[in-house]
């Protein structure tokens, strides 16, 4: 396999980062509905709704993966250094917030508490199946397409999508595993953390290709990545420092 | 009588809803501040050819539309 003969450089370590973190925290998501699904209505209905949900998320792939082999690489840079950018602030902002105590953390006990009750609040019946199969699919659709669009993004843009999809499996496997087995201790993946980490790596990410797409010449190429990494760590440190709220005032933000 | 939009109307629609989702959601400033960077660092290196100047611009443009995002939230909060 190419990928593996590779010298690994800093962008390959970012991209391996960004792209297990990134899987592994999405993994979770679709877990924790999934497991509420199979517990409350049966596994049968929501492990048909994850079939289907990785046929179609894989047809996805099938049919844009080559497409964007075809795209010039300037364009594509361009266009996949916008989208992590965005895609990576927005991340950056709730785990900041999150980190402050500004937002509700991120409580996978409380969505499967909520996904139960949604679940149970529907009686039994004819519609029973497809309440459960059709929540399984979205939540695996929709969690497993971010996967999708951050694989494609990072791998395409870097000419690494081989190892881009590996890594993301071995993300995917490794966390489904552990998740299984835990069942539903998911609570204790430490979220927030991992979802700093990630929105740190997609926008440093995010920052080296706009500007590649741009013509930017990076001093130091791919290792303008690291520096990138550095800045904005030591700015999300500096952010949540500087709003976390004094003793004496208690805020929470919706948003 | 209500007609349903026919099946690739709705598909459509909803690839639609998810890219809007995805890149603008609640938070459209953060959108709006990576269009802007995306031109401002095209016009300081593509046609000014300045590129020690967008290798430094366009991280602190992130910080920036970063930084305001967050307070904005903050500000919000407060206001609640």
């Amino acid at each position: 396999m190419p990928f593996l003969a590779t010298t690994v450089s800093s962008g390959v370590l970012v991209l391996v980062g960004a792209v297990f973190l990134a899987s592994s925290v999405e993994m979770v998501e679709a877990l924790t509905i999934v497991v509420a699904v199979g517990h409350t209505r049966g596994w049968r209905s929501a492990l048909q709704g994850v079939a289907l949900a990785l046929v179609a998320l894989a047809a996805l792939v099938a049919a844009f993966g080559p497409a964007l082999v075809h795209v010039p690489l300037s364009a594509l840079r361009l266009i996949v250094g916008g989208v992590l950018l965005i895609f990576g602030m927005q991340w950056l902002r709730k785990a900041v917030l999150r980190s402050s105590g500004l937002k509700a953390k991120h409580d996978e006990d409380e969505i499967y508490r909520e996904k139960v009750a949604e679940l149970e609040s529907v009686g039994s019946g004819p519609a029973r199946d497809r309440v459960a199969f059709v929540m399984a699919f979205k939540g695996v659709f929709l969690e497993g397409l971010e996967v999708v669009i951050t694989v494609l993004t990072l791998g395409t843009s870097a000419h690494r999508l081989g190892l881009a999809t590996v890594v993301a499996a071995v993300a995917v496997v490794l966390v489904g595993g552990v998740g299984i087995a835990v069942s539903r201790q998911l609570s204790s993946v430490p979220e927030n953390a991992m979802k700093m980490t990630v929105g740190i790596l997609l926008v440093s990410y995010g920052t080296f290709w706009t500007g590649e797409g741009l013509s930017v010449k990076w001093p130091g190429n791919d290792t303008f990545l690291l520096a990138c990494v550095a800045i904005y760590a030591a700015v999300t440190w500096l952010l949540v420092a500087m709003v976390k709220p004094r003793p004496g005032r208690n805020a929470q933000v919706a948003a | 009588m209500s007609t349903q939009p026919s099946w690739p109307v709705r598909v459509l629609k909803g690839f639609g809803m998810f890219w809007w989702d995805f890149l603008v959601g609640d938070t459209p400033e953060l959108f709006l501040a990576a269009v802007l960077t995306i031109v401002i660092i095209d016009l300081v290196s593509r046609v000014g050819h300045h590129n020690a100047a967008a290798v430094w611009l366009l991280p602190i443009l992130a910080v920036l539309a970063l930084s305001v995002s967050v307070l904005r939230a903050v500000s919000k909060g407060k206001r609640k």
